[in-house]
């Protein structure tokens, strides 16, 4: 059982997507999740709805509301379209599909995370003259860190296992869209089993890792 | 010096309140939920009053008047919460030099040096260790190095003897007597409890749902003999 060298493309292409995804998801939730955790706002509930709506949508719906926004008449597709941009079938629309759907997780571990922080020690921090990055970097996110790190794991896994939108979205065009889930889909269509098992080997491995190691960590920074 | 009057619409009733501090303790005293707590978050700043002014030293700290509202990181105000709030994650030693660094605006006055500060207060062997592994008195006086560190013109204190034994509560009621004859600071303290009222005011404010409806002063200058002359050692102010 081997991979020829172009076989190794969607492993590559996946974790560079997770990984990128990942990043994207922390930057965007992590502010939002801890201002949704400390404030309250009328609508609060309809944005929150909004927010967790990919979760519980069936993949293919998200493709297609994709395909809506981005696809060459979509609302913002046509006009990325006369600058000569062009999102669908790309490695840019996998990288949309799978953070959709990875945000919501991380919002929501994040938020619970930030929401079981005490607001006194956030309190105390202000009264000793920290302001409010400080606070955050030295106090809030120390503390909801075990929380956020799930969210992290749980967004990545996300990422990784990312098909029915992804396919909508972006095809299945080995060396450039293909990722492992796409690719162990054709495989097995096309009959061929030795790539197939490869790719679930490796995914399955590598997923194991993953968790194995940030529970491991965990474990040792507590 | 604090001059405070402050106003704002609470849950069941209205926060009104006039205060005024030279250089002593203020007990604001009463039952749970009349305005106690509000009071003190409102003078730190993590609460801003609908109306009012609060001025410490000459220095402007809330007007609604002018739309002044300095946030609590500039206002100097040390703030004992109520369980200390010592941060869990960091060591006795980190906690206590948290303040250090932030208090960037004041320079004239240099900081007491950590290590001194946690000799004077009796926990130098607890440098290294966490929140969770201190007693509560331990805990309180962490708290007290920690909020003194900043050199805190004004020093709040919430219920600073709920989570103590009645043998440290007594013990440190007197450090902090010891403590304010020492630094100088007026303190306002919140308090349920009569007794510790009585022990460390030297002006009693009686708080009732969100109003002070007596203000009692010490008459002579200095701790009483003992607790049970506490009460003989007042007089009843006006009623307001």
């Amino acid at each position: 059982m081997y991979l020829h060298i172009e076989d190794w493309f969607p492993v590559i292409l996946s974790l560079r997507v997770a990984i990128l995804v990942v990043i994207m998801v922390a930057a965007l939730g992590l502010p939002l999740s801890r201002f949704m955790a400390r404030h309250d706002f009328y609508g609060k509930d309809v944005l929150e709805a909004f927010i967790t709506l990919p979760l519980v949508l069936p993949p293919s719906v998200i493709g297609y509301g994709l395909l809506v926004l981005i696809g060459k008449n979509g609302v913002i597709g046509k006009y990325l379209d006369t600058l000569g941009i062009n999102l669908i079938f790309t490695w840019y629309a996998i990288i949309m599909a799978a953070a959709v759907v990875a945000f919501p997780l991380f919002y929501q571990t994040a938020k619970a995370a930030f929401n079981s922080v005490d607001p006194n020690y956030e309190k105390a921090a202000r009264t000793l003259g920290a302001n409010e990055l400080r606070v955050f970097f030295t106090i809030t996110l120390p503390l909801a860190w075990h929380g956020v790190t799930a969210g992290l794991v749980l967004a990545f896994a996300r990422a990784l296992g990312e098909f029915g939108a992804t396919l909508m979205v972006a095809g299945n065009i080995p060396g450039q869209t293909q990722t492992i889930p796409v690719a162990i889909y054709y495989a097995v269509d096309r009959g061929d089993d030795v790539t197939a098992r490869t790719l679930v080997l490796i995914i399955t491995l590598f997923s194991f890792a993953v968790i194995w190691g940030v529970n491991r960590w965990r474990k040792n920074i507590e | 010096m604090l001059e405070a009057h402050i106003q704002r619409a609470l849950w069941h009733f209205d926060l009104d309140l006039q205060l005024h501090n030279g250089n002593q303790i203020v007990v604001l005293w009463g039952p749970s939920g009349c305005g106690k707590t509000t009071t003190l978050n409102i003078l730190a700043g993590l609460l801003a009053p609908e109306q009012g002014s609060i001025t410490l030293h000459e220095r402007v700290l809330f007007s609604s008047s002018s739309h002044i509202n300095i946030p609590a990181r500039h206002r100097h105000i040390g703030y004992l919460l109520q369980d200390y709030a010592l941060f869990p994650h960091k060591t006795v030693m980190q906690n206590v030099r948290y303040g250090i660094r932030s208090k960037s605006s004041d320079r004239s006055i240099s900081p007491p040096a950590p290590r001194q500060l946690l000799k004077e207060f009796g926990i130098q062997h607890l440098a290294d260790r966490y929140p969770g592994q201190l007693s509560g008195g331990e805990k309180q006086r962490v708290a007290l190095a920690r909020a003194l560190i900043t050199n805190p013109k004004l020093l709040l204190l919430d219920e600073p003897f709920s989570a103590l034994d009645y043998e440290n509560k007594v013990r440190l009621r007197q450090e902090l007597k010891h403590i304010h004859n020492e630094w100088r600071i007026p303190m306002v303290m919140v308090t349920h409890d009569q007794e510790d009222a009585s022990y460390l005011g030297d002006v009693i404010m009686k708080l009732e749902m969100g109003r002070i409806v007596d203000r009692v002063y010490r008459e002579t200058a200095g701790p009483p003999e003992n607790i049970a002359d506490a009460g003989r050692n007042f007089v009843v102010g006006v009623e307001y």
